[in-house]
């Protein structure tokens, strides 16, 4: 059995025993399934939570914003086309940031495009670390997650790509997404952030170090799309085999660049 | 085990219910409030069979704790006929075969009312994202979008 607490506030919540609730997408399968593995749901209600507010040049998303919420922000445009690549409509009216940022493997995708653009996670008690450590020790994480920071993006600065059997709607057997910053034909500096290709989503450093000043054409990205792997562990699974996400990674990161189809 | 009372409006309807821990807004529905319109085809979030709209937006009722659904609006495709008249969207399906087993077409038909209250003139590509989470193994889709096409256009009295 499954008890449920809800609490009208972060502060409130912070000292409950249990699973904390998003959207409830991943949970509520597993409460289906195996309630036995869920002994309790931490429901909590605070507006602050699925609150999007802009200070300076960072902009806070609380870890409850819906996907849907995502692709109507004016401030989140960048982020929209990601948002867009989960699931279908009455999935994204439910699936939250903060939960994406624990979904395993292979889903996961907001977190790619989160990773690419430079976030940090801000847990209730006022901790705040960097996305990519906060993903090396999630496992075994403890808290409240209340917001992510995420540095403002322009739509063009960020490219995102799902790769998936089916469409419009399908599992990802890998996402891709990119910052660049530099001028239109080249870039000054890169972040690649995959996801997918590893236990959690992973940043592709080689790759960004490879692309750094180079021209934004076939040529250009060529080392840097060889590079890719160096930081990425695919594995098999019932999408793909870790041999053809390898054979696939590099073609797909110089689409996502390139913004070839 | 206990059960919490809660209440909600379902088809405009108020309605009370009691929840077990930890239940589906699926189960609350079929089992507590009796309307079987909403359909279990997974339990999981894949098949979007379950669809219904709370405050108007699709949500997928196997993947929603029921209690958060108190106090909310609700609605389910046995709500969308008002008495002997049908939606037009049921109208369109009907006519356009686009229903075969039925098993889908709750789901099919709460997605399409949501995306009619929102975009009243959508395109096919719009349409195709709107149902694209949710499984037909029958019609081959097509009927499906030229049936929500035609309804769109009869709700503003245009020719599909
Ligand atoms: C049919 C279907 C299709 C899907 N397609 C995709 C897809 O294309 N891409 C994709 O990335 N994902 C996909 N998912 C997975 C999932 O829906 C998303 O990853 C979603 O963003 C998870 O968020 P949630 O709010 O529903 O998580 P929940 O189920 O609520 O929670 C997931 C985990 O995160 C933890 N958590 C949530 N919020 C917090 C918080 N504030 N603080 C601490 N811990 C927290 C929970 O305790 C739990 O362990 C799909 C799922 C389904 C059912
Ligand atoms: S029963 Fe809810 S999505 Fe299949
Ligand atoms: S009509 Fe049978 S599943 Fe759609």
């Amino acid at each position: 059995m499954t008890t449920v607490q809800t609490f009208a506030s972060l502060a409130e919540a912070s000292a409950a025993q249990g699973a904390i609730m998003g959207g409830g997408t991943l949970l509520m399968r597993q409460v289906n399934e195996a309630p036995h593995t869920v002994p309790g749901l931490i429901r909590i209600t605070d507006p602050g939570l699925s609150r999007v507010s802009a200070s300076g040049d960072r902009i806070e998303i609380g870890a409850g914003v819906t996907m849907r919420q995502v692709m109507d922000h004016p401030d989140l445009a960048a982020f929209a086309p990601v948002a867009r690549a989960i699931g279908g409509p009455a999935l994204r009216n439910m699936a939250t940031v903060g939960g994406n940022l624990f979904a395993p493997h292979p889903y996961g995708d907001f977190t790619v495009g989160l990773l690419a653009a430079g976030a940090q996670v801000v847990w209730a008690d006022g901790r705040r670390e960097e996305l990519e450590d906060f993903l090396r020790g999630r496992v075994s994480a403890q808290g409240i997650l209340a917001t992510v920071s995420v540095v403002r993006t322009r739509p063009e600065q960020l490219r995102f790509r799902k790769v998936s059997r089916t469409r419009p709607k399908g599992v990802s057997v890998m996402s891709i997404a990119a910052r660049l910053d530099g001028t239109g034909s080249s870039a000054s500096s890169a972040r690649i952030a995959f996801g997918a290709m590893g236990p959690t989503p992973l940043r592709a450093r080689a790759a960004e170090v490879a692309l750094q000043g180079v021209r934004l054409d076939t040529d250009g990205v060529g080392p840097a799309c060889a590079a890719c792997l160096e930081d990425l562990s695919p594995a098999d699974d019932a999408l793909a085999s870790a041999w053809y996400r390898a054979q696939v990674a590099p073609i797909y990161l110089r689409r996502c660049l390139l913004g070839e189809s | 085990m206990p059960k919490k009372p809660m209440s909600f409006t379902l088809n405009d309807a108020e309605t009370g219910v009691f929840v077990e821990e930890g239940q589906n807004l699926l189960e609350a529905l079929r089992r507590g409030a009796g309307d079987l319109s909403p359909k279990f085809g997974c339990g999981q979030g894949t098949c979007g069979a379950c669809t219904v709209l709370i405050d108007g937006a699709p949500h997928l009722s196997c993947l929603t704790l029921a209690e958060a659904a108190a106090s909310r609006r609700v609605e389910t495709t046995g709500g969308l006929a008002a008495g002997p008249e049908l939606h037009p969207l049921q109208t369109a399906f009907m006519e356009g075969f686009a229903a075969q087993c039925g098993f889908c077409t709750g789901g099919m038909l709460m997605v399409a009312k949501a995306l009619l209250a929102e975009n009243p003139r959508p395109t096919r590509e719009e349409v195709i994202e709107a149902i694209s989470g949710n499984l037909c193994r029958c019609t081959g889709y097509g009927p499906i979008v030229d049936a929500i096409l035609t309804a769109a256009a009869r709700m503003q009295g245009r020719a599909a």
